[in-house]
């Protein structure tokens, strides 16, 4: 019982990461490899606020995310908005590059301290015991429900919001939606806000969960194997291969060695792209091929 | 003889030479060091190059090559006493063979995919190194005692200046070469639309391996060298980091320029002292003082992104340009006709 519930919460924490890839990529073709700088920059946010204004954690959550959203939105406009007509991959190398930047700002500003933003918002961890043995904390719980609060809620976003349907039909032909009036630079702007604003969810959760540092960012990149598992423009993808690589890497640590864990998700990257390099619910046109 | 095609190129390279022989009697101990650094990174970003510069192929997976080269001579060294010229002539082999086993996605995957399953092959051959390290007991990493090759020994600042000097220098012009013969060809052709390249007769599946294979063999022999260089091998010393920088050196240097690799090897490497040197003479707050590491990690990839954005083709496209504006002056631009 206790894999079952490990997994899903390990499952929870890749998803909300991948739906950030997802979303950008559905929109712009570019894979953000600062994703994970971005989440804990969305740790250090709150951090910050709850230095500047204690004992009111609700407004330092909310601001967390809305300065995650706008972090995500001013990325866009001042460094990706430039690349658009380069290769792709210099766009790609542009983030990783800027993931390097943020997170040696984030030393400089915040010291490579380890934090523990809950203990400042005055909350602790408590653990529920689950019927059948199994035991998690309440912030485990909170990022399951997070996590599914979020797809549902960005499918509801695509399916029924003028704005989603406008970014589904971007993502589908940017210059046929140009043509028909979609303000694309909206509309990327908007794909890069989601995106970080997931990634601050993410921040909340890990920093809660496990602790705040510079080095956090990277299991942004453990998690995105599961975006390309499931299929890098599709988010109904997202949540088998989060739950599969998930159980993967807590079986590997379970009973092979906590090294091998590190390595699951891309072991499992190299797997798909072999055999079927689109993922699961992906779109088998979208690569090119010899 | 036919790359120095003319008197100018002749007298600067000849400039060169001497400057470069010259430096060890001149330089201290810090400054001979940092040019092994050099040679050692041209090697490297020399390798990348002629994969992603001159081929199209991506790769992030370019530190785990270098581990693979490192840890075969290690290996080899440690555990079996092998000696110098079987240990490091072993790693080309090791990362040709590794070479040919990534190159086989290639032939399906283009772009970003294969960059990604570069970035996996990465985490998985340091997986498979630190799995080694710890089920042998080599917890803190291999030892390597100094080459020795016959009555040589490979010691001091000086020695290993000019070895590595004559390594990086045969590797360049080895790449320089290279680009010119029916394979470097190939390579742009396919670089630059691999369709139109099959249709004129290349096949496209043996010179994308060949190129993987070249350049992973000639990445592994940098990387035992590292090793050699450093005196141990573990797997810290080659993180996703160092493939990022790798990529940064060519990049920054220019893509698909020999001479942009050397460029870009030597700002790369330099930047960290630059920087260091640059805080001494500025005024800066505690913080920074206290936060070097921190402000050469961010100050790369502030430059890298810059590079990227501003001046996509590199310090060389800078060069080709400064040497322009001298050739045109006084105009701005080619009178018409010309």
């Amino acid at each position: 019982m206790q894999v079952a519930a490990n997994t899903l919460v390990l499952a929870s924490t890749y998803v909300l990461l991948a739906v950030g890839y997802v979303v950008v990529y559905r929109a712009s073709r570019i894979l953000n490899l600062a994703h994970g700088e971005l989440m804990m920059l969305g740790g250090y946010a709150l951090f910050t606020l709850l230095s500047i204004a204690p004992g009111r954690p609700l407004l330092a959550l909310v601001g967390t995310v809305v300065v995650s959203f706008l972090l995500g939105t001013i990325v866009y406009l001042v460094v990706m908005r430039p690349m658009a007509g380069h290769p792709l991959f210099s766009a790609v190398l542009v983030t990783i590059s800027l993931g390097i930047f943020f997170r040696g700002l984030a030393i400089l500003g915040w010291t490579a301290e380890i934090r523990y933003p809950l203990a400042l918002m005055g909350f602790g961890t408590t653990s529920l015991r689950l019927p059948g043995g199994a035991v998690i904390s309440n912030i485990d719980l909170l990022s399951m429900l997070a996590a599914g609060g979020l797809l549902l809620g960005l499918w509801m976003f695509f399916a029924r919001s003028r704005l989603g349907i406008q970014m589904r039909a971007t993502a589908e032909n940017p210059r046929l939606a140009a043509e028909r009036g979609v303000n694309i630079h909206l509309v990327f702007a908007v794909s890069w806000g989601i995106s970080t604003f997931a990634a601050g969810l993410v921040g909340i959760l890990y920093s809660s969960q496990v602790r705040l540092d510079p080095e956090i960012g990277v299991i942004g990149l453990k998690a995105f194997p599961v975006a390309l598992v499931g299929g890098l423009d599709s988010l109904a993808g997202v949540l088998p291969a989060g739950l599969a690589i998930a159980l993967l890497e807590v079986l590997a640590i379970q009973y092979v060695s906590p090294l091998l864990s590190e390595v699951v998700p891309f072991l499992a990257l190299l797997v798909m792209l072999c055999v079927r390099p689109w993922g699961i619910f992906g779109t088998p046109e979208e690569i090119e091929r010899v | 003889m036919a790359l120095l095609n003319t008197p100018v190129r002749r007298t600067w390279f000849a400039v060169f030479v001497v400057g470069a022989l010259a430096v060890p009697f001149f330089g201290n101990a810090l400054v001979v060091d940092l040019l092994c650094r050099t040679a050692l990174a041209v090697i490297g970003a020399q390798a990348l190059n002629l994969l992603t510069g001159y081929t199209g192929l991506v790769s992030l997976g370019h530190a785990g090559l270098m581990a693979a080269g490192a840890f075969a001579s290690g290996i080899l060294t440690a555990e079996l006493g092998a000696p110098f010229w079987i240990a490091l002539p072993a790693a080309p082999l090791v990362g040709g063979l590794l070479g040919f086993l990534v190159g086989i996605p290639s032939l399906r995957l283009k772009g970003v995919y294969l960059a990604l399953s570069t970035l996996a092959l990465h985490f998985v051959i340091l997986y498979v190194a630190a799995e080694y390290q710890s089920a042998r007991g080599f917890s803190t990493g291999l030892l390597i005692p100094r080459p020795t090759l016959g009555p040589l020994t490979i010691a001091g600042g000086r020695a290993w200046y000019y070895t590595l000097l004559v390594l990086a220098a045969a590797t360049t012009l080895f790449c320089l070469n290279l680009v010119r013969t029916r394979a470097g060809r190939a390579w742009m052709a396919i670089r630059d639309r691999d369709i139109a390249a099959a249709t004129t007769g290349i096949n496209v599946t043996r010179y994308k391996l060949m190129a993987f294979v070249v350049s992973s063999a000639i990445t592994a022999f940098g990387g035992s060298l590292y090793g050699y260089y450093a005196g141990f091998v573990s797997v810290e010393a080659f993180t996703f980091f160092t493939a990022i920088e790798y990529i940064a050196m060519i990049t920054i240097g220019g893509l698909g320029s020999v001479l942009g690799s050397i460029l870009g090897a030597a700002f790369v490497t330099l930047l960290p002292y630059g920087v260091d040197a640059l805080i001494n003479v500025l005024p800066v707050g505690e913080r920074v003082q206290s936060h070097l590491f921190a402000v050469k990690f961010g100050a790369f990839g502030l430059l890298m992104a810059l590079f990227l954005v501003l001046e996509p083709r590199g310090l060389v496209s800078i060069w080709s340009r400064v040497r322009t504006y001298f050739d045109l002056w006084p105009f701005r631009y080619h009178p018409l006709g010309e």
